[in-house]
């Protein structure tokens, strides 16, 4: 299965005028479009790539004839609060011990680039931009942790766990021109991909300097009677609950009458 | 993860994809021995969908929701042939809803502290040893004496114990018994627990319980047990789904419907087996599937750390 979405390219002129006020000289302008601002996933998904089509212009043809634009998509999902833990031996049985809590931590992101990041710029001006698996800023809850060594050491698990899991991705080289103001960005869906507004966001850059960003935003739902099922039991629970046991007691019922030799 | 191919189906809540007829034939397999052996089956039930990659907290939550359907049709077996004591059921009742009430407080708390699979994982380890090793034991010392050209009977139980010295008596007629709500609503209130913590009916408890402390005549012991299993177990079912939306309906229902046919060929041929050998062999089974949960506890994991969403405030450790 492949969701393609399709190409919206917008016109540029009227923004580019207002960025080239914003900053002179500065006149590339950069725009991500989507032909749908939301995909709906069925429970047979098994994850899948979008393709982003974006419009890149005003670009100086010196610059890049010498191939020294360089895109960065990323699609970003929900942020939510998440607790990783580690296990440690207790009488030799296996125990989750010490934890931390992150807040605001997106659960997906996928990356999408040009060339790989240390070929674009130099590590602090993604570090400034908190862009990229490694320089997502992962902010611990307040009271959610003990020192800060252990901080250190499961803000490094935390982006280890989620690249395990497909829900963080990096793809260099899935940015690719397709003319002189046309680009084309390959991000990852995941299967477990979270469900909720996921952000877009290209940032271009020229010679290892950052210009500028532009972003759009995707709903992610799931679509299909197990979503619905999903949703029932999270949104009416009591009534879930009680057709479960309803549920059970006819299963029970039903059997009965089949199966009775009287 | 799961075995998702032609014949996978997405569970919606326990979130993976899973074969159809495993699960079908898991619950046909339970549903057997337990009608076979007259058990309720939720003790295996649950370490079988743990052992299958569903989440813990879906496992005890969807063992529970399933119970009540063989217990129900059981309860009903029981309460038409009059072999069930209302009185005595309906106080376990009141018991039980006080304990799964309980029980659904810690499970939650549990789980906040991540600590939820491994009491699961324990729990079932140490009950289902106990549990198989009582009745292996038992099992032996009763084909030994068929052997010796003895009748295979159980021990006959004292006439009184300290349970019967307890105050607040009340008379229940339909057991013949005279005893203290006590430890009526005590017993209640642990297999409430365990109900909503294990995802148990809990019978394998309550009926030796019932025979041993509180001298209930075996005829309604079954059908006063299975009455207090559905009412808890459907309470269970619904604290389980307001709190922690874990019961898995799809899931719940495939095990049903194939535990109901299962069960029907079991009972048919436990009645043709001989008891001794059928009940060392269930003894293995639980044995062997305690064991298997223990040995998870004890090897080294893939991965020893681990992401889950944050359910509530941080405690800091």
């Amino acid at each position: 299965m492949r969701i393609l979405i399709i190409v919206f390219l917008l016109t540029m002129a009227s923004l580019s005028a207002a960025f080239a006020q914003q900053i002179p000289g500065n006149k590339e302008t950069v725009e991500i479009g989507l032909s749908t601002d939301t995909i709906a996933i069925t429970s047979g998904f098994r994850g899948t790539d979008l393709t982003v089509f974006g419009a890149f212009d005003n670009a100086d043809p010196l610059i890049q004839r010498q191939g020294r634009y360089d895109i960065v998509v990323i699609l970003q999902g929900p942020e939510r609060n998440f607790v990783v833990r580690r296990k440690d031996r207790f009488f030799g049985v296996w125990v989750n011990s010490e934890s931390v809590t992150f807040q605001h931590i997106p659960a997906s992101y996928s990356l999408a680039s040009t060339r790989s990041l240390q070929d674009i710029a130099v590590p602090k001006t993604f570090a400034q931009l908190a862009l990229g698996v490694n320089n997502i800023f992962y902010e611990p809850m307040p009271d959610g942790f003990g020192s800060s060594a252990s901080l250190r050491e499961f803000t490094t698990e935390l982006p280890r766990l989620k690249l395990k899991q497909n829900l963080y991705s990096q793809r260099p080289g899935d940015v690719q021109f397709l003319s002189s103001t046309l680009f084309r960005a390959t991000l990852s869906l995941p299967a477990n991909v979270p469900v909720g507004k996921h952000v877009a966001r290209a940032f271009l850059f020229r010679n290892g300097e950052f210009l500028r960003e532009s972003s759009t935003s995707l709903n992610i739902v799931k679509a299909g009677l197990e979503y619905r099922i999903y949703k029932a039991a999270h949104e009416n629970s009591l009534l879930y609950g009680l057709f479960a046991v309803f549920l059970a007691v006819f299963t029970g019922w039903m059997g009965r009458l089949m199966f009775r030799k009287d | 993860m799961g075995s998702g191919s032609e014949l996978g189906i997405y569970l919606p809540i326990a979130e993976i994809s899973v074969n159809i007829f495993v699960l079908f034939g898991m619950g046909a397999a339970v549903g057997f021995l337990s009608g076979m052996f007259g058990v309720g089956g939720g003790f295996l039930i649950t370490p079988l969908l743990i052992f299958y990659n569903i989440p813990p907290a879906v496992a005890v939550a969807t063992g529970a929701n399933q119970v009540i359907a063989s217990s129900f049709t059981g309860a009903l077996t029981h309460f038409k042939r009059g072999s069930l004591d209302v009185k005595l059921g309906t106080l376990l009742v009141i018991g039980g809803i006080a304990g799964a009430g309980v029980g659904i407080y810690v499970f939650v708390l549990l789980r906040e502290l991540g600590q939820l699979d491994l009491i699961v994982s324990l729990l079932y380890v140490i009950f289902l040893s106990t549990i198989g090793g009582l009745m292996l034991v038992e099992s032996i010392k009763s084909m030994r004496r068929t052997k010796a050209g003895q009748l295979a009977t159980l021990k006959k139980p004292g006439q009184h114990n300290w349970v019967h010295r307890l105050p607040f008596k009340m008379r229940f007629r339909a057991s013949k018994i005279y005893v203290s709500i006590i430890p009526v609503l005590v017993l209640g209130a642990a297999i409430g627990f365990l109900s909503s913590i294990m995802g148990v009916g809990g019978g394998f408890i309550m009926v030796p319980a019932m025979i041993y402390l509180l001298k209930v005549p075996t005829n309604v012991v079954i059908g006063t047990s299975l009455y207090q299993i559905v009412f808890v177990t459907a309470f269970t079912t619904v604290m389980q789904a307001t709190t922690n939306q874990s019961v898995d309906i799809v899931l719940a229902f495939l095990l049903m419907s194939g535990g109901v046919i299962g069960a029907q060929y079991g009972t048919r041929i436990g009645q043709k087996l001989r008891g001794e050998q059928l009940r060392a062999l269930l003894a293995t089974l639980v044995l062997a599937v305690g064991l298997r949960l223990a040995i998870e506890l004890f090897v080294t994991p893939d991965d020893l750390y681990s992401i889950a969403i944050a359910l509530t405030a941080p405690a800091a450790s």
